[in-house]
């Protein structure tokens, strides 16, 4: 089985994560900026971040035979003071041309907050600006369908956003729905607890056209499982579903949408 | 709907999930019980989820959805300010 792992923050995961993750079959990881767990002071801490993402992190899963990209942003959970956001967003059109960087992301909203809501647009038109694309996260739990709705009519009021060309992170069942009608790609994280498990992930790709899901673990210094994708296609296979259906979700899907970008190479397309 | 779903008989799913669901039902009674157990009121979180428990019984397809829209904000603005980074898993409003 080949996959793909689509967004995982593996600045947070051990070398052997790396190994367990190739021998499970991953083909190539994309990384997210996050919030590290503690608030940073100053954007100096984001441009070791950044030099980390771009530089230090693909050398580290290269030693594992992985490609690895990456999405930069301030997260929302630090989106609340301004003026750091603002010194953070003037680091990124350097970090852009970097030959792994994939977009903008993760970004989004994690409290409602109208300070995180000002950041997003500030995101967003970044992304305008620079024809990138765009990762968005979602908020936790009780925010989550009230943030993904902001969201969504935020993308499109900046009225040039190509939904197509933007995946919506963290779906459950209760949001799914109103990202693909909405045209976005949508993104389910396989969280042990928190988000959705594999076994729901699966319930959720036969209750909807999954030709613009994806499938995350999501891995980071939280309780999270970089191996949930994997764990999520052996689920499929219990229920019965074809090694082509598995291969179109958790490869061929984050390929198609990541090659969108020309700096994302498909692994199989590789010597 | 997907393209294609596997077909599958109840007892094929029973086979599948029944003891995954079984351990996890016997989990949520020992929780209440431990709660009953200890000392002070009832918090939003656990009234929230004695709210849920009726959905598991209704018929209709789409119980995760339902219960997940229970526990929502319902509100559509954005907040002035956050006091937390952190989200409890039951919006505290819910009565």
């Amino acid at each position: 089985m080949r996959y793909i792992e689509p967004h995982g923050h593996m600045v947070s995961r051990t070398t052997d994560d790396y190994q367990a993750m190739a021998l499970a079959g991953c083909a190539a990881i994309c990384e997210p900026a996050f919030w590290a767990g503690f608030d940073r002071k100053s954007a100096d801490g984001f441009y070791d971040y950044f030099c980390q993402l771009t530089q230090h992190e693909p050398k580290r899963a290269a030693r594992y035979g992985l490609p690895h990209y990456s999405w930069l942003c301030i997260n929302p959970k630090e989106s609340e003071d301004m003026a750091l956001a603002a010194d953070v967003l003037a680091l990124i059109p350097e970090f852009l041309k970097a030959p792994t960087v994939l977009g903008i992301g993760e970004i989004g909203l994690n409290k409602n907050t109208r300070n995180e809501m000002k950041v997003l647009e500030q995101h967003i038109a970044l992304a305008v600006q620079y024809d990138q694309m765009i990762l968005v996260h979602t908020p936790h739990l009780e925010d989550k369908r009230k943030g993904t709705r902001l969201i969504m009519d935020c993308l499109k009021a900046n009225g040039v956003v190509r939904p197509e060309r933007v995946i919506i992170d963290h779906v459950e069942e209760h949001t799914i729905r109103d990202v693909l009608d909405q045209g976005f790609w949508a993104g389910i994280t396989l969280y042990p607890e928190s988000k959705a498990t594999p076994t729901r992930a699966v319930d959720m790709i036969e209750a909807v056209a999954a030709q613009r899901v994806w499938l995350n673990s999501a891995c980071d210094w939280g309780h999270s499982d970089p191996l949930s994708v994997p764990k999520a296609a052996q689920e499929m296979r219990r229920r019965g579903h074809s090694a082509t259906a598995i291969d179109n979700l958790v490869y061929g899907n984050p390929v198609k949408f990541l090659s969108q970008n020309s700096r994302f190479k498909a692994p199989a397309a590789q010597a | 709907m997907a393209d294609y779903i596997p077909p599958r008989s109840r007892e094929q799913v029973a086979d599948l999930h029944f003891m995954d669901a079984r351990y996890k039902l016997l989990d949520l009674a020992a929780f209440l019980d431990r709660l009953d157990r200890a000392s002070g009121g009832e918090d939003h979180r656990v009234r929230g989820l004695r709210d849920a428990l009726p959905l598991l019984l209704e018929k209709d397809e789409g119980r995760v959805a339902k219960i997940l829209n229970l526990w929502s904000d319902p509100s559509i603005v954005p907040i002035e300010k956050a006091d937390t980074k952190a989200a409890s898993g039951v919006w505290p409003g819910l009565k």
